[in-house]
């Protein structure tokens, strides 16, 4: 009985210590555990799109916020946009992101990942979480998250890699793309984009 | 000899550049709505295409051959020689942004790289916690005040502002590779030079390839936001609202 009350307690802290875990260590563990996977996947480093995919949905995506992702992305156009077509522009976007960096993934090498020292205050809400990826011969390129306190723990709602937000970078596009055919053809555009590249992967 | 012979070339270079923006800045008043980013917006997208063919048939071939046949340690070696040619620049650039702690280390680098480095060829100063910096005379001038002046797009060189492109020209005239004596060596090296930064880039091509809505202005946006990113080493003051 002692056990079993020890065990279910030890369950308990378990659970705790996973919905307070910090920012940075959320990062790194996440970080560690995909690479880990991919150094050991023939299929993703040949390649395999749908394989890395997998993968990320099931160890990345739970732990960003798209929402927040593509309405940085869209700036000030987002309002602009009523519920339903703030709603289909993020599971266009999500799909956009997924699909293309989820690839850059099956180029992973032999990089290391330094992960730079953080602080944040108990009360913080929103942070900067710094890496830096490290290949021979090359210059380091830096890697940050930038993440949000919510409910559910922390989400990465920005990623920067050597100073370029893979979110903001879209934001010139999407404002043509709005002046040109209003927020429902900046909704197209998305979907055509996706569906493309969907058919040049089952060649 | 060799130092008449840079000039000159060097002077061509500015020749055509001073031409290239006489006629960007008659092209610019032409053109009706034009992006705060990109005044330039038509020459640049011209050129822009100019230089996808150049990349698809010469350079590109080349930087995958150089990428599917050197090992990894000559790659590896390739880079950090390169990277400690521009060390000394580096370091100058440093101490013209008042960084003299940076500096320090930069020389540092530069002293221990091509001693016990053997040439430059492994980065030991890295090993040592000497950190490789990133510094260029266009970052000098925006530390000191200059403003971009506009985006500009070149064939084969990519990417810079009008003022980035001014310091471009001075980083070409202080390249150690071209006060090479030896003519077949010192275009060896700016040969090889180019290759190993396309090759550098070639896994990048894929997802910007997939990512891009318009290629032209994803690549443009990332240029100007790893600019600012340099500008403030690594840390720039945050712009996002909305």
């Amino acid at each position: 009985m002692k056990k079993l009350i020890a065990l279910l307690f030890s369950g308990f802290v378990a659970t705790a210590a996973v919905a307070q875990e910090a920012p940075d260590v959320l990062v790194q563990r996440v970080t560690e555990e995909v690479l880990e996977i991919v150094r050991h996947d023939k299929d993703i480093q040949n390649g395999s799109t749908n394989k890395v995919i997998d993968l990320v949905d099931k160890k990345v995506l739970p732990h960003f916020n798209f929402q927040h992702m593509t309405a940085l992305a869209l700036g000030k156009e987002w309002r602009k946009a009523n519920p339903q077509q703030q709603q289909q522009l993020t599971a266009e976007f999500k799909t956009l992101l997924v699909r293309t960096y989820s690839n850059a993934l099956t180029s992973y090498k032999n990089q290391k990942i330094v992960y730079k020292p953080f602080k944040m205050a108990p009360a913080d809400t929103d942070v900067l979480v710094r890496t830096e990826v490290q290949q021979p011969g090359s210059k380091p390129v830096q890697l940050d998250y930038s993440l949000e306190k919510m409910e559910g723990g922390w989400k990465v709602y920005d990623v920067v890699v050597a100073g370029i937000s893979l979110v903001t970078n879209y934001r010139d596009q999407f404002g043509q793309e709005v002046r040109n055919g209003g927020i429902d053809g900046l909704i197209a555009s998305i979907a055509n984009k996706n569906k493309s590249l969907e058919a040049n992967q089952k060649k | 000899m060799t130092k008449s012979l840079g000039l000159s070339g060097m002077r061509k270079t500015w020749q055509w550049a001073a031409s290239g923006l006489l006629a960007l800045a008659c092209m610019g008043g032409a053109l009706a709505e034009e992006n705060p980013h990109d005044p330039y917006e038509g020459f640049n997208r011209s050129m822009f295409a100019v230089h996808e063919v150049i990349d698809q048939y010469a350079v590109k071939p080349v930087a995958q051959v150089y990428d599917n046949v050197a090992p990894l340690p000559v790659k590896a070696g390739v880079g950090n020689f390169f990277g400690n040619v521009g060390d000394l620049w580096v370091g100058v650039n440093s101490a013209l942004q008042g960084k003299f702690g940076d500096a320090g280390v930069d020389l540092g680098r530069l002293l221990v790289n091509s001693t016990v480095g053997i040439f430059g060829l492994f980065d030991v100063a890295s090993e040592l916690g000497l950190e490789r910096h990133d510094e260029d005379f266009g970052q000098t001038m925006a530390v000191w005040g200059v403003d971009g002046g506009g985006y500009l797009f070149w064939p084969v060189i990519g990417s810079r502002t009008v003022r980035d492109t001014f310091g471009w020209g001075v980083d070409l005239m202080a390249d150690p590779v071209g006060y090479v004596d030896s003519v077949p060596v010192r275009n060896s090296l700016r040969g090889l030079r180019i290759v190993d930064i396309r090759a550098s880039l070639l896994p990048a091509d894929k997802v910007v390839e997939e990512a891009a809505l318009d290629k032209y202005a994803y690549i443009r946006d990332a240029y100007l936001q790893r600019r600012r990113n340099q500008i403030f080493d690594g840390r720039p003051p945050r712009q996002d609202d909305y």
